[in-house]
């Protein structure tokens, strides 16, 4: 599961919807793989305005990265550094959560990953 | 033939072995592939985009999203959900290049809100008809799967889900969930009336905030397309009046009558003769 989904991924209890605790999910026992994948600069602009940086922070300094600067990059810097582009690039796309626990911020509930495939079936008293 | 989803859940139908065989079969592999191509191109999207493809199962239609070329608008940054794991694993098997996830879509899409470009679906929303135990209804589970999909999709984003209904009243099932979610939804079929028919419930989240002339809703991308009938219940309509039986004549009063005779009181019985006009004496 490659770290650009866990920006996005948000807790599935019912009662978790409304708070913004349930956001992002913190990675536990976390094994992370690098994968190589093509760089999509048009993708990456295009998601940008979208990715929450604040959480992104949080999950890279919980995964053990640098820490990232405090304020996303616009659009225009992206498009004209090609580092920066790679660089984030390589931590979104190529850096992927294999194995580990997500575990909520409000409910506690723990969502196992295997071979990258987080668990996402609740039981019924939780949806 | 009987219909999978009649006899068993979706997890269980599709264990190990029915993965295989559904997996390696040309005959599936051309029919989701030519699927896939139709709702790409009914979703229309010009730029690389992250997309959610509900019941990915073995990522089948998964490597047509992440191989569309550059001068298509691809490649797409695809995530999946799958209720099986035994199609997953077949899917991990081909090394997809998408994110999978194991979850129910009949419990919700767990992701923020505007978090999709667009949603595809090949052959899988016609499992949430069925109840899956006595917890849940059919109703629910599409309500929170069309909720969740609705909130996860960014404003203007487009859905495309080609299912299998049983008959009409599983049509109407999903397509007034749809509508209820807040979506404006269209029904296409290819080749209806045979055998082969195929049927893509075209749907559109709100309003995009750029909205160039009509076709920023889905409305405007299939106006051109034959064989589309458009349920837009965006638009209010004029409710129907109080009720059809006009006040005096023979079937109110015979409804009357019924009303009283319900009531206990001694009613005297219909003929020909109840509600004529009478002759006017003086």
């Amino acid at each position: 599961m490659k770290l650009l989904t866990l920006n996005f991924l948000t807790c599935a209890v019912k009662s978790c919807k409304s708070s913004s605790d349930s956001f992002p999910l913190h990675p536990k026992d976390a094994e992370l793989a690098s994968d190589d994948v093509e760089v999509n600069p048009e993708l990456l602009v295009n998601l940008l305005p979208r990715l929450d940086w604040k959480a992104l922070k949080t999950t890279s300094t919980e995964l053990g990265f640098p820490q990232l600067p405090d304020s996303p990059p616009t659009v225009e810097e992206l498009q004209a550094d090609e580092k920066l582009l790679r660089d984030l690039h390589s931590l979104l796309m190529e850096t992927n959560l294999m194995e580990g626990k997500l575990v909520c911020g409000v409910c506690g509930h723990e969502y196992a990953v295997r071979e990258g495939i987080p668990n996402f079936l609740l039981p019924s008293h939780l949806v | 033939m009987s219909r999978p989803e009649d006899t068993l859940l979706a997890d269980v139908h599709y264990d190990d072995v029915e993965a295989r065989k559904y997996t390696t079969s040309s005959r599936i592999q051309n029919i989701q592939a030519s699927m896939t191509r139709r709702a790409l191109e009914l979703l229309d999207l010009k730029t690389p985009s992250l997309i959610l493809d509900v019941g990915c199962g073995s990522g089948l239609s998964g490597e047509i999203l992440s191989d569309i070329p550059p001068e298509e608008g691809g490649p797409h940054v695809w995530i999946g959900m799958d209720i099986s794991p035994s199609m997953l694993d077949v899917a991990l098997q081909r090394d997809v290049e998408g994110d999978l996830f194991l979850a129910d879509i009949g419990q919700g899409v767990p992701f923020r809100a505007g978090t999709f470009d667009a949603a595809i679906s090949i052959s899988a929303i016609q499992w949430l008809c069925n109840a899956e135990s006595s917890e849940t209804s059919p109703q629910q589970r599409l309500a929170r799967f069309f909720g969740g999909l609705y909130q996860s999709l960014k404003r203007g984003g487009r859905a495309v889900c080609q299912f299998y209904p049983k008959n009409d009243v599983q049509k109407q099932m999903i397509t007034s969930a749809a509508v209820k979610a807040g979506f404006g939804a269209g029904m296409l079929e290819d080749d209806p009336d045979t055998k082969n028919v195929k049927v893509y419930l075209v749907l559109t989240a709100g309003q995009s905030a750029v909205a160039n002339t009509r076709s920023g809703d889905i409305t405007g991308v299939v106006e051109n397309m034959e064989g589309v009938d458009v349920v837009d219940n965006r638009r209010t309509g004029k409710s129907s009046g109080k009720g059809e039986i006009k006040k005096g004549s023979k079937q109110w009063i015979i409804k009357k009558k019924e009303q009283m005779e319900r009531k206990g009181k001694v009613v005297k019985s219909t003929s020909k003769y109840t509600g004529r006009k009478r002759r006017i004496a003086f």
